[in-house]
């Protein structure tokens, strides 16, 4: 961040920029997404407007919405834990906030370039299991409980296929580090031709679908929405929780699901860069100054390209039952994704 | 602000690693304390969630990236979720329980001494006054899967089958059938 101003910033004056870069990387898409999939896309799906109210075609309905949820009484029920209670959906919130610090928007314009890039995203993105399950026990509610347990038995389930379809990208980069894994797209060629680079989507398509799988299901979104099933469990974990601590939820679960399409961009779809063909006729490279600018508004392309997938599944699909989850999960996923990383494995020995 | 200003007379370059590591010791040895004196079970495997996060955040000041990711995906985000997942399906009492203190809790309290002891010992007697290298080069992962794959790749299979030995053990006592 300090390389795009171009001035040598001290570690604490840094570290607010910083912040603010990350509030902004987090909110903004997820509102946008918010508004234009889960607002509008659905209501186009089925028959209906939508918001249409709150300023040009309801586009403000998502800030009403927060100012009605900002107002509302606190509510703790009277048997809850509250501290782990009171602290659950910031534990959630966290993991979010750690997952964007990994992504990369630009030559310079990056938060951190880890050498362990990915593995610490997937590391980190285990840690909102912990706030769900805690949300789940505080809330001293049967229903509350089994949605945690739920989501617990299904994250873990899904934590594997989506480490194993990352293994077969990170095979075929050589590196750990998302800068690395753009650069080894863009720079790449296939059988010779390197006008595209070798967006890895189209060598490793099957490690997309079944990191796409994962994805769905490690956000809780339907199909794979067991954990929150209204006509079982209420809303399972979330029941108890209204107000400022359910929005807090709701931010995590869509910046979460902004941030893993922003990862499937990096993974697959060559992040911040555009094809080469088109660099070679503006006469840019990829180190330019203009990419700090460019990368941002690529990814975010990217990102809605990929959430349009997430969101068109969401509106489309009924619920899977809880032994179909899990046999789904162990019985095809992980054994595709084996076999995907084997095959990866053999042919980055031939080629 | 005499002990900082010691720290930075003697190693001024090491400063704000020094006082982050006062800041994750004091709540590591806290959240451990808690851990073993909480009279809630979940409570204590949330301290001890804090526990384990506040090492892999020791292992990130000693540049050990991968050692750190390594810590949450294993302890924190297999590990722990596991052990809060069969708390809850057991005994997910909220508020306190009595009967969480065992007899024993002094000869646990004495090993636990004892341990300290010789792994202090271990650790002053081996390094003395040695002091950091004026610059710490980050490990990279290439140099750890390197030197996994080269020098300790026999202890690397064995572990490995070690860990298949378990889980296959695991599944013929869980099976009834």
């Amino acid at each position: 961040m300090s390389a795009l101003l171009s001035v040598e910033l001290a570690y604490w004056q840094s570290t607010p920029i910083r912040l603010i870069f990350a509030l902004v990387a987090v909110l903004l898409p997820a509102g946008g997404a918010v508004y234009l999939y889960l607002f509008k896309m659905m209501s186009f799906m089925q028959s209906r407007l939508g918001p249409m109210e709150a300023g040009p075609y309801g586009s403000m309905q998502l800030l009403a919405e927060v100012g009605k949820w900002m107002q509302k009484e606190d509510i703790f029920p009277r048997k809850a834990d509250k501290i782990v209670f009171a602290l659950a959906p910031y534990v959630v919130l966290l993991s979010t906030f750690l997952l964007v610090l990994v992504v990369p928007f630009g030559p310079d314009a990056y938060f951190v370039d880890l050498d362990v890039g990915v593995f610490f995203a997937l590391a980190v993105s285990s840690v909102s299991v912990i706030g769900i399950l805690m949300a789940g026990w505080a809330s001293a509610n049967k229903y509350s409980l089994l949605g945690g347990l739920r989501a617990a038995g299904q994250l873990i389930a899904y934590e594997l296929p989506m480490v194993l379809a990352v293994v077969g990208v990170v095979i075929q980069a050589g590196t750990l580090s998302m800068q690395g894994i753009v650069r080894a797209q863009a720079e790449g060629e296939i059988f010779g031709f390197g006008g595209l680079g070798n967006p890895y989507i189209i060598t490793q398509f099957v490690g997309f679908a079944i990191f796409m799988i994962a994805v769905q299901a490690e956000l809780s979104m339907t199909p794979f929405d067991m954990p929150i099933a209204e006509s079982e469990l209420v809303t399972g974990y979330l029941t108890e929780y209204s107000g400022m601590r359910f929005l807090l939820f709701f931010i995590g679960e869509f910046a979460t699901a902004n941030i893993f399409a922003f990862f499937a961009s990096v993974l697959f779809l060559g992040g911040w860069t555009v094809p080469p063909f088109i660099t070679d006729i503006f006469g840019i490279e990829y180190d330019d100054a203009i990419f700090n600018v460019l990368g941002p508004i690529v990814m975010l392309t990217k990102m809605l390209l990929v959430t349009f997938l997430v969101y068109w599944a969401r509106f489309s699909y009924p619920r899977f039952r809880e032994d179909q989850l899990q046999r789904f999960a162990w019985k095809i996923l992980i054994p595709i994704s084996l076999v995907n990383i084997f095959v990866t494995g053999v042919l980055k020995v031939v080629f | 602000m005499s002990l900082f200003a010691l720290i930075a007379q003697e190693t001024p370059q090491f400063l704000p690693q020094n006082i982050a590591f006062g800041v994750i010791a004091v709540i590591s040895v806290v959240a451990a304390l808690k851990m073993v004196t909480t009279s809630n079970v979940v409570h204590a495997a949330l301290y001890l969630v804090l526990v384990l996060a506040s090492v892999a955040a020791t292992y990130i000041l000693l540049a050990a990236e991968f050692v750190a990711a390594t810590q949450i995906l294993v302890y924190i985000g297999a590990v722990m979720v596991l052990m809060l997942f069969g708390v809850m399906l057991t005994r997910a009492q909220i508020g306190a329980e009595d009967d969480l203190n065992h007899d024993q809790r002094w000869i646990g309290g004495l090993v636990a001494a004892l341990l300290l002891a010789v792994m202090s010992y271990a650790l002053i007697d081996h390094y003395g006054d040695d002091r950091l290298p004026e610059t710490i080069v980050p490990q990279t992962t290439a140099e750890v899967s390197d030197e996994i794959f080269s020098t300790y790749i026999v202890p690397f299979e064995a572990i490995s089958v070690l860990l298949l030995a378990a889980l296959i053990g695991a599944i013929v006592v869980a099976r009834r059938d």
